[in-house]
């Protein structure tokens, strides 16, 4: 009699846990205790071992999959054992001639197991990561382009297939794009580990729905205040201010740091390809932060014309929606208004806020001497969920290198 | 013999028949109630016969036009209508007696008779009522009809339709064909090619109307090669009938004309055959176009356990749709779901020569919904095998949805189109991108190059022109 391998609680907490890869393929003769499997779960990876001796007959489901405790993954039994009520419709060793007979009761209901065999649009339990999709050419094509994931859809073609009124049906009704996405195609989506989900709830109740911490960074400006005199020089063309570097050297660094250039999606981070900057601007009502889209791309020059020119609007209320929305990133700085040190507040779904001090001259020692450097402290407001300790400071580490060496943006 | 059934078809045509034949297949009891013969209008008065006809001229017109020049010296040619409308009978004849056979081989009871529906999936066929337990299935067809708003009032004589002109012994000195698509043109190429004087007349402004204008353009030219008169964007507002022929009246950019013949074939407009079938008994109601309103997914007539296929359930009127709407009901009744069908990837082919065939929009379409596409076209005349086969008139046009590569439509003209068209119907249904077919390796040299090298050529690479 053919056994059901379930997902089992590895440990205490542990509500579901992916099957990160099969250790043994189906037809593989098993006994008890082999290693039939590696599960992640929320603390760490871990192995799922046979409990029955005899052939592992089938997976029943693909590795990569996320499984709730005590959910089928697979079947063990003996060759050419008719497994259909345990599988569902998918058992290809089933013969097809087969007499039809009783299921026999198995310790774990045989029903779920049907259910996550057959009913791969469930959402929560299947996605093939690894299986390629039957799809016409055409709806591949308009998936592709449109950036939807052919494995989240059910096809209603021949045999499953997905077509073009699939594809057209997903994108009405807004289903999610698909990671990767070709590049030009703007983000990347990043699934989240069953570490990352825990890490994130439980953040979460302990200090509220954007759960942040506080990296702060003292850099020496010496030598951005030589490169600023030096571009002033240019005439009134090179004429750039403290914070236009700072953006572009921001920009610079998020570009190195793609996990920093991220918004917390609930379901996944989405990482994105292009850095959109946003700038906190203080008017008279409060602040607005408008964006400089795609900033790591732009020369300095250019950021700081679009900085001026988005500030002037911001004052005078004429900035369009698209020009204060969809940043990835957000840069806030009280430097004019004498604050040596504050935190942001990040404004969801982005990851992360810099806040700017102003630069001020400070004795530091120097190889055991005391000497005069002008220096801003900066303080990051992280997404813990999203950005941790090591991340953040991974980040604010090149920015600092930029900025200490401002020849870097131009590099 | 059991009066019970699980499924009757009321109509032995293609819609009829198959649908007969897929019900049996599937273990249901099947009968098929036909008044006249097996095989309908299609098998005995409309696709089939006009094909041997078709053959014929097309033999006649080669060994006029073209023998000399392929090297054979024929003298003393000359043509008889009656010995090739024999020879389509005999053809005919075959294909209804091959659809007996078939509904024996598939154990499908033939019931020979006029059937009335009856409530309670019953039908009546003279002191008879037959009992359906799963469906009864309307498979009626359409038959000619006349144009009596301009006095085109079918007497069988001088005014007749397609099922006179099938059994006619002797081709008529002159005859207007009122009606240029499929049917028109067909019999103006036939009773051109066995002598008669044809004038074509059709009330849109070109021939072959609902196909692409290109398409159109080509037969026009060749049916002027072949001195048949085409008069388009004309309307008959009179016919005056005498003996042995008749004047009609015609309005074509502002100018009336007349038009002296010795017979007029009526080759536009068919009627549905809904009426003393018992539709109103079991309330199935008409459309406002006087088709049988039907659920296009499930067929089924606004009757429950009564549906209907074919010509009676709706445009296009094709047996090849018809015969797939059988199959899509038989289906059904034995309680599968079988996958929707297409009805914007059905083939429309006109059989004339050179042959015209398409499958889905037209350029003029894609060109009025604001579709992006690309034309990609290649002529026959660049082709080496239509070169060698004396056979260069037409082109394969595809039209391609710029942004996807999707095949928005699709249309062949010249020898063979018939048969060509399949390659992109498959594609069509496949959902293929104009990439696929290029992908495919088409065989050197063949007519089907074309169809490659249209596609290529919507890509903006093609590679022989």
């Amino acid at each position: 009699m053919a056994t059901t391998v379930v997902m089992e609680a590895l440990s205490p907490t542990m509500e579901e846990g992916r099957l990160v890869e099969w250790k043994q393929p189906e037809g593989a003769a098993v006994t008890t205790g082999d290693v039939l499997a590696e599960v992640e779960t929320d603390k760490a990876v871990m192995e799922l071992v046979a409990r029955a001796d005899g052939t592992l007959l089938k997976h029943l489901v693909p590795a990569g999959t996320t499984v709730p405790v005590a959910d089928p993954v697979g079947i063990i039994g003996q060759p050419g054992e008719d497994i259909t009520g345990l599988a569902g419709g998918a058992a290809p060793a089933a013969p097809a001639k087969s007499e039809p007979q009783e299921q026999a009761p198995t310790p774990s209901a045989p029903q779920p197991a049907a259910e996550a065999s057959s009913t791969p649009s469930d959402g929560t339990a299947v996605t093939t990561a690894t299986d390629r999709p039957k799809a016409s050419p055409l709806a591949r094509r308009m998936a592709r382009d449109q950036g939807i994931d052919l494995s989240a859809l059910a096809g209603s073609g021949p045999g499953g297939r997905i077509i073009k009124r699939d594809v057209e049906g997903a994108a009405s009704q807004g289903v999610a794009p698909s990671a990767p996405v070709p590049a030009g195609g703007g983000f990347v989506d990043v699934p989240l580990t069953q570490m990352r989900k825990t890490i994130a709830k439980r953040l979460a109740e302990s200090i509220g729905p954007v759960p942040t911490f506080y990296l702060t960074a003292d850099i020496a400006m010496d030598r951005t205040w030589e490169a600023r005199e030096a571009l002033k020089a240019l005439g009134p063309e090179g004429k750039v201010s403290f914070n236009d570097i700072i953006l572009k050297a921001t920009a610079t660094a998020l570009r190195q740091h793609p996990e920093c250039n991220a918004w917390w999606q609930g379901d996944a981070i989405r990482q994105w390809h292009e850095v959109h900057l946003g700038m906190a601007v203080a008017i008279d009502e409060g602040l607005i932060t408008p964006v400089i889209r795609n900033a790591d791309q732009k020369t300095l020059r250019e950021i700081s014309a679009e900085a001026r020119a988005l500030s002037e609007k911001a004052r005078a209320r004429k900035l369009q929606p698209e020009e204060y929305t969809g940043a990835t990133f957000s840069v806030s700085n009280l430097g004019n208004f004498g604050i040596d040190h504050f935190t942001a507040i990040i404004n969801p779904p982005e990851a992360g806020i810099l806040a700017i001090g102003g630069i001020a001259e400070r004795p530091v020692v120097v190889d055991g001497t005391v000497t005069v450097q002008r220096r801003m402290l900066v303080t990051m407001s992280c997404d813990h969920r999203v950005i941790d300790g090591a991340l953040g400071a991974a980040f604010l580490k090149t920015l600092r290198t930029v900025l200490e060496n401002p020849l870097a943006l131009v590099w | 013999m059991s009066n019970r059934f699980d499924v009757i078809v009321l109509g032995g045509g293609p819609a009829g028949y198959v649908c007969a034949i897929r019900a049996a297949q599937l273990g249901l009891s099947t009968a098929v109630i036909e008044k006249d013969k097996l095989g309908g209008v299609c098998v005995n008065i409309g696709c089939i016969p006009t094909k041997a006809l078709l053959h014929s001229a097309l033999v006649a017109n080669t060994i006029a036009h073209d023998a000399k020049g392929l090297g054979i010296a024929v003298e003393g040619v000359s043509t008889d209508y009656g010995v090739a409308m024999k020879r389509s009978r005999r053809v005919s004849e075959q294909n209804s007696k091959g659809v007996g056979f078939l509904m024996k081989k598939h154990k499908v009871t033939v019931i020979s008779g006029t059937g009335t529906l009856l409530p309670g999936k019953q039908v009546a066929v003279e002191d008879q009522v037959y009992t359906a337990d799963k469906g009864i299935v309307i498979a009626t067809g359409s038959r000619v009809k006349g144009i009596p708003p301009a006095g085109l009032n079918l007497d069988g004589k001088v005014i007749i339709s397609s099922d006179e002109a099938l059994f006619l012994e002797h081709a008529p000195a002159s005859i207007a064909v009122v009606g240029a698509g499929a049917v028109g043109c067909e019999f103006a190429d036939i009773f051109n090619a066995f002598g008669s004087a044809v004038t074509l007349i059709e009330a849109l402004p070109r021939i072959l109307p609902l196909e692409d204008a290109a398409a159109s353009d080509v037969v026009a030219k060749s049916f002027k090669k072949r001195k048949i008169k085409s008069i388009a964007g004309a309307m008959v507002k009179n016919t005056e009938v005498r003996e042995g022929g008749a004047t009609l009246t015609i309005e074509a950019a502002g100018k009336t004309e007349t038009v002296d013949v010795d017979v007029v074939l009526v080759a536009a407009g068919r009627a549905v055959n809904t009426e003393g079938i018992g539709l109103e008994a079991i309330g199935a109601e008409l459309d406002d176009r006087g088709f049988i309103r039907v659920n296009l997914d499930t067929l089924e007539t606004t009757a429950q356990g009564y549906y209907a296929i074919g010509d009676v359930a709706g445009p296009p009127m094709l047996a090849h749709k018809g015969s797939r709407e059988g199959v899509v009901v038989a289906e059904r009744l034995a309680g599968h779901t079988p996958h929707p069908i297409r009805y914007d990837n059905i083939p429309s082919v006109t059989y004339c020569h050179p042959e015209v065939a398409s499958i889905g929009l037209t350029e003029e379409a894609c060109a009025e919904q604001g579709l992006e596409y690309q034309a990609g076209l290649f002529p026959f005349s660049a082709n080496g095998r239509a070169r060698a086969s004396n056979a260069t008139d037409g082109f394969v046009k595809i039209l391609r949805d710029t942004k996807y590569g999707e095949i928005l439509g699709a249309h062949i003209v010249g020898a063979d189109a018939s048969e060509m068209i399949h390659e992109l119907a498959v594609a069509r249904e496949n959902e293929f991108t104009v990439e696929e077919i290029d992908l495919a390796v088409h065989a050197h040299p063949t007519l089907s190059e074309a169809i490659a090298e249209a596609a290529l050529d919507s890509l903006g690479r093609v590679m022989h022109t």
